[in-house]
């Protein structure tokens, strides 16, 4: 019994020693790749160190200090720093897509976003892109990378490599017998061969660490600034906070009309109604009976106007019961079959809540319009801080934001929340919407019975 | 009859009081929350609790809620609850335990006051009374790949208004058909929805509900 069980100890250790050699061998090689990045990252460095030199050469002669023709080496220079400045932003992109691939560090861009106005002057265009590229403290950061990245960054990535090759040459050199047929070397056999065992364990182990570290690394120069950071920040909140207006505003004109249009129009005609039946009453008994039932026809309809109107700007279901049982109605009362599953163990604020609420009810209602659906399924999870609200359908796929399907407007409407939606909609389906919002709940809910 | 009122709104339940007064039913009790309405159905065990959705102290679904814990403490008790607004998540609460008595109303029912104490004596007598609203939207919902697609219009029509708690005769009367043309689609309605036909009108509505309510 015991005995079983250490052999099966044993044999996991075995596995894990086995795994985890894989990962080092995997994060070895993948330091050499990043080695290679960036070695190639010294070209454009080389392009912007070449421009600097032509400059200051060229100011030199402008200044009678040296001979030669100055505008042709200016404008080499120019060239070298177009090519250059772009591509070591390239680089970077890539290392950043890299870091968080391998290295399991993820970095943010830092870019300030591309000026979007319109310039139909090509040259002012490109002197505004040009301002826009080398105003951006991250550009420079981006350069600053590249030494970095081919000296210290190098030394990161590339030793777990060559403690895993260095070491492999050294655990063999006991095999390599001396050509003339006398035994291995003792120091070989000593020394040489378990420091290469060693180092080759070393390399395999320390490579998924250094990997990390390299990653941290290249966050620390390619990742955005605290002050970029804020900067991004400012820039978000206050386009949501313009969108978040704007909707509100819209909203309010949509209900003033509503009202104005709907029930406030029905009550004037049930008033004038009434007072056409009060004065045939005496009269024309049948005709003031007709007058009011027709009177009684428009306060339903009003209420029914109303009840509408209600429903659309806080539904009492998610009043009374919050968002899983809201969207429970809702999924009740949608003409294609769907399932909700979810549980959340409080509620969130109320804003999120409906927002979280006509997400998915403006979803459910593009599912019907477009999707040819035949079944949806909505979840409801809250984990680490952030509601996460998933709608899939079996439907015919292709929904993308823009094409007029709404999506855009519940990305803005989530962006108020600093929440976020992903679509993933293949031709043929099926289409996945996922939502998250980061809020927190409220403290279990009491039932009161 | 005897019946209790919890309504908070002092005019409505005064106009309702009058209103079914003015009908020849006795008002035992009208009260304007939920703590109230148990201690009431307790204390005079009325044939009927008429009851608003949305009471004091939460102003949210506390009336459902009250009136589904006096249904425990008194099986059977006929609650007919009146709301602002319909919703097929209440309504299947309403139903969940299958007793029959409920009724579930708009509160516009109120002013067709013939049809309204019609609905309160129906629920009263242990039948069902549901709001059309509540009856459209489940058909409208169910316009989906399973049973109740098999109906044909004219089914459908007659599935309805038998929710909303009608007789043979009242559909009739609607439809503009004979009473045996009324029994023939509820024949078929029952063989296509897979229900055994029952004598027990109320009975037959409750076993509809609860296939529309699955």
């Amino acid at each position: 019994m015991s005995g079983a069980a250490v052999t099966g100890g044993t044999r996991t250790w075995w596995r894990r020693c086995l795994e985890r050699a894989v990962d080092g061998a995997v994060a070895a090689v993948r330091g050499l790749v990043l080695c290679g990045l960036a070695a190639i990252g010294l070209i454009p460095l080389a392009g912007v160190a070449l421009t600097l030199l032509y400059v200051m050469r060229g100011a030199g002669e402008l200044l009678g200090l040296h001979g030669g023709p100055y505008p042709g080496k200016l404008g080499a220079a120019t060239i070298a720093l177009i090519a250059s400045i772009p591509a070591s932003r390239r680089l970077a992109k890539f290392t950043r897509y890299l870091a968080g691939r391998w290295c399991r560090v993820a970095i943010a861009a830092p870019y300030r976003p591309m000026p979007r106005d319109a310039e139909p002057n090509l040259v002012k265009l490109l002197v505004r892109r040009a301002g826009w590229l080398l105003g951006d403290p991250a550009t420079w950061r981006d350069l600053l990378w590249l030494p970095v990245a081919a000296s210290g960054g190098l030394l990161l990535a590339a030793a777990p490599a060559g403690f895993v090759l260095g070491g492999a040459v050294g655990a063999i050199a006991p095999l390599r017998l001396p050509g003339d047929g006398s035994p291995p070397h003792l120091l070989h056999l000593v020394v040489t061969g378990p420091a290469g065992f060693v180092a080759v364990a070393l390399g395999l182990f320390a490579a998924p660490m250094l990997l990390h570290a390299y990653g941290n690394l290249a966050s620390e120069l390619l990742g955005p600034t605290r002050g970029s950071q804020l900067e991004q920040r400012v820039t978000h909140l206050a386009r949501t906070r313009s969108d978040t207006l704007d909707a509100g505003a819209v909203e309010l004109r949509r209900i003033e009309r509503d009202l104005h249009d709907g029930a406030q129009a029905r009550l004037v005609a049930m008033g004038m109604t009434l007072e056409v039946a009060g004065q045939l009453v005496d009269t024309e008994p049948a005709a003031a009976k007709a007058l009011l039932a027709e009177a009684r026809q428009s306060s339903a309809k009003a209420l029914a106007e109303l009840r509408d109107l209600v429903r659309g700007i806080h539904p009492p279901v998610l009043a009374d019961r919050g968002l899983t049982a809201a969207i429970s109605a809702l999924a009740l009362d949608s003409q294609v079959w769907v399932s909700v599953d979810g549980d959340l163990p409080g509620r969130p604020s109320p804003p999120v809540e409906s927002a979280a609420y006509f997400a998915v009810s403006e979803l459910l209602a593009n599912v019907v319009k477009h999707a040819e659906a035949r079944r949806v399924w909505i979840d409801l999870r809250h984990d680490n801080a952030m509601l996460r609200i998933g709608v899939t359908d079996d439907g015919v796929g292709g929904a993308a934001p823009g094409h007029g399907s709404g999506l855009r407007g519940i990305e803005r409407r989530l962006a108020a929340f600093d929440g976020v939606l992903a679509v993933s909609s293949p031709p043929g389906g099926p289409t996945v919407v996922n939502m998250e919002i980061p809020c927190e709940l409220s403290s279990p809910k009491t039932s009161s019975c | 009859m005897r019946v209790v009122i919890a309504e908070d709104l002092f005019l409505l339940r005064d106009g309702l009081s009058r209103l079914l007064e003015a009908n020849g039913m006795r008002i035992v009790a009208a009260v304007d929350n939920g703590a109230d309405l148990r201690t009431a159905v307790a204390e005079h065990e009325p044939d009927i609790a008429i009851v608003d959705v949305r009471l004091p102290p939460t102003f949210t679904d506390e009336g459902l809620r009250a009136a589904l814990a006096a249904r425990r403490d008194r099986p059977g008790l006929p609650v007919l609850v009146l709301s602002q607004y319909v919703e097929q998540l209440y309504a299947r609460e309403l139903l969940a335990d299958g007793g029959g008595g409920i009724g579930y109303l708009l509160k516009d029912r109120v002013l067709d006051s013939a049809q309204f104490t019609a609905a309160v004596r129906q629920v009263a007598a242990g039948g069902t009374a549901m709001d059309p609203e509540v009856i459209a939207r489940l058909l409208a919902r169910s316009s989906g790949g399973d049973a109740l697609a098999t109906l044909s219009p004219r089914e459908r029509e007659v599935l309805g208004l038998m929710a909303e708690g009608r007789s043979n005769a009242a559909i009739a009367q609607r439809l503009v058909i004979t009473e045996r043309a009324v029994a023939k689609h509820t024949a078929s309605i029952f063989t296509r929805l897979g229900l055994q036909p029952s004598d027990d009108d109320n009975r037959r509505v409750l076993a509809v509900l609860a296939y529309l309510g699955q």
